[in-house]
């Protein structure tokens, strides 16, 4: 088999076009290659839609932070309380063993509703990684709001902003603009968490896996790990770097109005495990 | 453990409870916890430690030292660590038995032949007949060199960082008294970066303590996996049947995180007041301002 039918083979089985069986004997490079990148579909499916959907629900609870009234307040600060002190690990088995416990299929005005899909890794994991992202995107955003130049809210008012249009002009801007390098960050170590999802609980349903899945598949299999690992790594480097460039076009978006050398740089920061 | 426990299938409510969570697997999973704590109790100081070195090669004067070292801090950036982790632990693995191999096999094959790793007999570590205890020790003895690694590199970089931090004139002022660059680092530099480096470890000590359920993706009987084993569903054939119970355990793990998370958040606020006593920070100047 020449690399260029290895590719057509498996290039997307990891969303189950192509080939069924995984290779077992006689593994190339090229193989190695070709399936842990169509792995890595799974890793930035995981990672983009947990990121958007993400962003929204972290502006609401990091706003929640900022209420008044304890209501408001006390939930979001035990949800971010809950998912940032406690292992994204912990986590997703805790939500596999809870959707497992889910009624099989329920009544909802005489619509039925079947559940079994929750468990699946595409919707269960997905859930666990938007509301793991929400919460510490909502700690940044919420440091960030409170870092908030006085002086910029002074001059706000003075023109006579007040209230929404005021959060909307303003606030919401310059907060943006200050968590913009440390939420950069966070998007980085949400992709690289995605590896967790079939190490956790969530099986891989015909061998339909992510990059480390695969990896490890090929780890197992030939007893040598000098090959399968850094092919990951230097996907999730590549993958890094593509967050960076795009994060980084946001952020001068966002200061487009400062003057150049006093724009936030984006550092990175070493990755972490949740 | 309790007598009134011998036949569990005739009592019921609370001395039911009782005896079932003082069964002998369920002490094994308390122990367990303490094998969390263990490993968190070697690896923070080692880690710390191989921080200190790659950070110190890093800033070295020699070029080959100082790559090393920046190499050492780069390598888990932009990957995840979780790929060192299943990475290290085989290859470490390897790495010693190929060694053993080089000095108790006579005829040195290369062990990477096809599709296995093969050594001879007496090179694996630990050997064959050894006891299942010596292979529970082994493994967790390379849990704990790969978190070594792992995070030794985090905190290699923020103490790289942290000695940046110290101000320039701090070593000028040092170096025109006549100190040699040995005497500058170990009289100036060390003592005045801890409190610049403070912010970077306790979040290190924090991703530490929510990296230690991946044990058990390193084959260590650890927490997980007892609650994996315990709260499966129990048939008849078991002295005490149940449900599936998995749910209840890991939100046990849950709380026992979220525990030791905030714990260590209050100890880490405290120590930073401690040590901003008197430094030229913002915390210092809090601390001097609160005080007068």
């Amino acid at each position: 088999m020449t690399c260029w039918e290895t590719i057509r083979a498996y290039g997307l089985r990891s969303i189950g076009i192509g080939e069924n069986l995984l290779p077992r004997s006689d593994f190339t490079i090229c193989q190695q290659f070709t399936l842990i990148g169509s792995g890595l579909i799974w890793n930035v499916y995981f990672g983009v839609l947990a990121l958007l959907f993400g962003f929204f629900l972290a502006n609401a609870v990091a706003l929640a932070r900022t209420a008044r009234t304890p209501w408001v307040r006390k939930p979001a600060d035990w949800f971010v309380f809950v998912f940032r002190g406690s292992p994204l690990f912990i986590q997703f088995f805790l939500a596999y063993e809870a959707l497992v416990l889910l009624p099989k299929a329920f009544t909802l005005f005489g619509v039925e509703i079947s559940t079994s899909w929750t468990t699946r890794a595409w919707a269960g994991a997905l859930f666990v990684l938007f509301l793991n992202t929400a919460a510490y995107s909502a700690e940044i955003f919420h440091g960030a709001l409170k870092s908030i130049p006085r002086g910029d809210l002074e001059a706000a008012e003075a023109y006579g902003l007040t209230g929404w249009k005021k959060f909307i002009r303003i606030e919401w801007p310059t907060m943006l603009r200050l968590a913009w390098p440390a939420y950069t960050n966070e998007a980085i170590f949400l992709f690289h968490a995605t590896t967790l999802v079939f190490f956790s609980g969530f099986p891989a349903f015909a061998q339909k896996g992510d990059a480390l899945y695969y990896a490890n598949y090929f780890a197992d299999k030939t007893f040598n790990p000098f090959i399968p690992y850094p092919i990951v790594g230097f996907y999730f480097i590549l993958l890094t770097l593509l967050v960076t460039f795009v994060y980084g076009r946001v952020n001068a978006r966002l200061n487009r109005h400062l003057p150049s050398n006093s724009r936030a740089r984006i550092r990175l920061r070493p990755n972490l495990i949740r | 453990m309790f007598a009134a426990c011998a036949d569990p299938k005739a009592i019921e409510g609370l001395t039911w409870a009782l005896c079932y969570l003082t069964s002998a697997k369920h002490v094994d999973f308390y122990w367990s916890f303490l094998t969390v704590l263990l490993l968190l109790a070697i690896t923070a100081p080692a880690a710390l430690g191989m921080g200190f070195m790659g950070a110190t090669a890093a800033r070295s004067h020699v070029a080959p030292v100082s790559w090393l070292g920046k190499i050492y801090i780069w390598m888990v950036r932009g990957v995840p660590d979780i790929i060192f982790f299943l990475f290290f632990v085989i290859a470490l693995d390897q790495g010693i038995e190929y060694v053993k191999s080089l000095a108790v096999c006579d005829g040195g094959a290369w062990p990477w032949q096809g599709l296995e790793f093969r050594v001879c007999p007496e090179a694996k570590v630990p050997l064959a007949k050894s006891s299942a205890f010596w292979h529970q020790a082994y493994g967790f003895m390379l849990a704990v060199v790969t978190f070594a690694i792992v995070f030794g590199a985090f905190a290699a970089n923020v103490i790289y960082g942290a000695m940046d931090a110290v101000p320039r004139a701090q070593l000028e002022t040092a170096e025109a008294y006549g100190m040699s660059h040995a005497q500058v680092f170990r009289r100036i530099l060390v003592p005045q970066m801890w409190i610049y480096a403070l912010p970077g470890l306790g979040n290190l000590w924090m991703i530490l303590i929510k990296a230690t359920p991946l044990l058990f993706l390193l084959g260590v009987k650890d927490i997980v996996y007892y609650a994996r084993e315990l709260g499966g569903s129990k048939t008849q054939a078991y002295e005490y049947p149940h449900g599936d119970w998995r749910l209840w355990y890991f939100l046990g793990l849950l709380v026992f995180y979220l525990i030791f998370t905030r714990i260590s958040e209050i100890g880490i606020g405290r120590l930073t007041a401690r040590l901003s006593h008197g430094q030229a920070t913002s915390g210092g100047e809090a601390l001097r301002k609160a005080a007068a």
